[in-house]
């Protein structure tokens, strides 16, 4: 066991390394590099812009810049926001409570939701409810989930009344009440695709385990059979569902970043575009990073645990 | 009964793929489905009397059925059937090359990966693995940022956000394949390595990488709608069926038609190439999905 982890934890530090790469050749990629904001603006000459140059060390050779930059990253050091001067990280976290409150949300009504549909369909498969799961999982994982954020507004903003528009509380007010009325509509929206990904993973989940020879053993020694589904069925179908967990992170991500553009949620999917709109390259760029370091870490995580809960995986 | 069981036997591996193909109705249907979306596109413009980029102030947001504009017009009076149909060309377009791009990417790199394996494909995979590490959104937009949005650069930074996956299967692919007897076999033969990776190995593994290619259109367009709808993808006054929903949010109470047909035409494409390759899954290869 300890074995794998460190074998993983290994891993995950060389694809840290490759990543930040990656992170750092885009950054170059800049119109102009690192000093572009500067050279737009105009208030500096040539000489100056060369002058800052040496300064900020940015005539050096590029491996060497990249060394530095990776282990200014590693000590926390993210550089400075063009907007505000505000240091990229503390920028990040003011930001990352509101997306989490959104992730958190959506993925509990995903997880609850998807498994509660996978189950079902895999227990009465090809059933009138499993075929309609099915098309219904492909219609919402082909829908852009900007387009039914402003179907969901449309429909329970504009036409019922029902739900404000956008977002996260009213100026004002604040209360958890409030802030549950705004977070439903998002949440929802942001847990459609989730929900999709977690019933056709479960309902594959359960179909494999259902077919297994101790599920037989169970039943012909005449196991009541809602005892065999929730005692051997149920938590072996669910091991897996702990890599999805951490396949699912990527997306969750990208749909929280667009669920907030629709829904005006101050998190930090919404500073990310309005930070590529200001041309705020060390904040795009560190959300960037920070969004890679926490997929990357969620995957190793979901493969740990897996790896704890699943005694067959060590050896692998 | 018997004459039957026969004749399925004597089937050529292509009838019997073809055989569940046809069983498979959801795929059938996405198929019809995707070639009236691109004939539409394709023929439709022109036997509409209005172009897509034309500005009637005086007709701005009439409903759709009423008089000659059937879908409507919008904040500017431009036909929305015509846009639609145009942003079809657009949208249809950047998946289809966007797949292509990324296909030739994913399945150099993955042949590469699996036939040279050790440490020329660790590092490949390695790298395929880091890319993957970045949520497909951030990075496509990021990238997006750093570039002159247009045509050409949202369908090549599609194609970079997109080949990964491609990658992967051809990967696994090529590893398993290169050790069967017709790979041994052309090695034998002399045949340089170039040549058995794209002539024996590659072709070997075209259904994994046929129901892949499907699948990436479909992913193509969609990611096509995320960044022209943000912004950052296709440029107004051209029409894209993501960048038609750009304002779409301000007029949603006064004008939801522009709203909507748009994200139908999205959602129809998307779901068509989805079911699609979901079709060609079952019907190439039994065995990938005995679920």
């Amino acid at each position: 066991m300890a074995r794998y982890v460190v074998n993983r934890l290994a891993q995950a530090v060389m694809l840290l390394v490759i990543v930040s790469g990656i992170g750092f050749a885009i950054l170059h990629l800049a119109p102009g590099g690192p000093l572009s904001q500067f050279a737009v603006s105009g208030q500096m000459t040539q000489e100056d812009l060369d002058r800052v140059t040496r300064q900020l060390g940015l005539d050096r050779p590029l491996p060497i810049q990249y060394l530095d930059w990776f282990g200014r990253m590693l000590k926390g050091d993210w550089g400075r926001s063009y907007r505000d001067g505000e240091t990229v990280l503390s920028v990040i976290s003011s930001h990352l409570g509101a997306t989490l409150e959104l992730m958190a949300t959506a993925t509990i009504i995903a997880v609850l939701l998807g498994c509660w549909i996978g189950i079902l369909g895999a227990l009465r498969r090809y059933s009138l409810f499993d075929t309609l799961a099915t098309v219904g999982a492909m219609i919402a994982l082909s829908i852009p989930t900007f387009w039914f954020g402003l179907v969901t507004i449309y429909v329970f903003s504009v036409k019922l009344g029902w739900l404000p528009a956008g977002n996260r509380q009213t100026v004002g007010d604040g209360s958890f009440l409030d802030l549950l009325h705004h977070l439903i509509a998002p949440a929802m929206v942001l847990a459609l695709v989730e929900t999709a990904m977690w019933g056709r993973f479960m309902r594959s989940s359960m179909l494999e385990v259902i077919n297994q020879d101790y599920i037989r053993t169970a039943r012909a020694k005449g196991m009541p059979e809602w005892r065999i589904l929730t005692v051997h069925a149920l938590r072996n179908a669910l091991l897996p569902m702990i890599t999805v967990a951490g396949l699912q992170f990527p997306t969750l991500l990208g749909g929280a970043l667009v669920a907030e553009t629709v829904f005006t949620w101050p998190g930090m999917g919404r500073l990310f575009l309005d930070s590529i709109g200001y041309r705020d390259y060390p904040v795009v760029m560190g959300i960037l990073m920070f969004s890679a370091t926490m997929v990357l870490i969620g995957s190793l995580l979901a493969d740990i645990l897996y790896a704890v809960v699943d005694p067959r995986i060590r050896v692998g | 009964m018997a004459t039957a069981t026969l004749s399925t036997v004597q089937l050529a591996p292509g009838q019997a793929a073809w055989r569940r193909f046809r069983r498979h109705r959801l795929a059938l249907a996405g198929a019809v489905i995707i070639l009236v979306l691109v004939l539409g596109s394709a023929f439709g413009p022109y036997l509409l009397p209005f172009d897509d980029t034309y500005i009637d102030i005086m007709k701005r947001f009439a409903p759709p059925l009423s008089g000659a504009h059937i879908l409507g017009t919008d904040e500017l009076g431009r036909d929305v059937l015509a846009r639609l149909m145009m942003g079809g060309r657009v949208s249809l377009s950047i998946g289809i090359v966007a797949m292509v791009i990324a296909m030739a990417v994913g399945i150099a790199v993955g042949a590469f990966a699996g036939f040279y394996g050790g440490v020329v494909g660790a590092v490949l995979m390695r790298l395929v693995d880091a890319v993957l590490c970045f949520p497909t959104i951030f990075l496509l937009l990021a990238l997006a940022a750093l570039t002159e949005p247009g045509l050409v650069t949202t369908t090549i930074l599609i194609a970079a956000t997109a080949w990964m996956a491609v990658a992967r299967v051809v990967e696994a692919q090529v590893r398993s394949l290169r050790e069967r007897e017709f790979a041994v076999a052309a090695l034998a033969f002399g045949s340089s390595n170039l040549r058995i990776m794209f002539r024996e190995l590659v072709p070997n593994a075209i259904a994994p990488i046929v129901v892949a290619a499907t699948l990436n259109v479909a992913k193509a367009i969609l990611l096509e709608s995320y960044v022209s709808y943000l912004g950052y993808g296709i440029q107004p006054p051209a029409a894209s069926w993501g960048n038609m929903l750009n304002n779409a949010q301000i007029y949603l109470t006064s004008a939801p038609w522009l709203a909507i047909a748009p994200g139908v035409a999205i959602t129809l494409a998307v779901t068509s190439f989805n079911c699609l390759g979901d079709g060609l899954r079952d019907a190439l290869d039994p065995r990938m999905n005995i679920p």
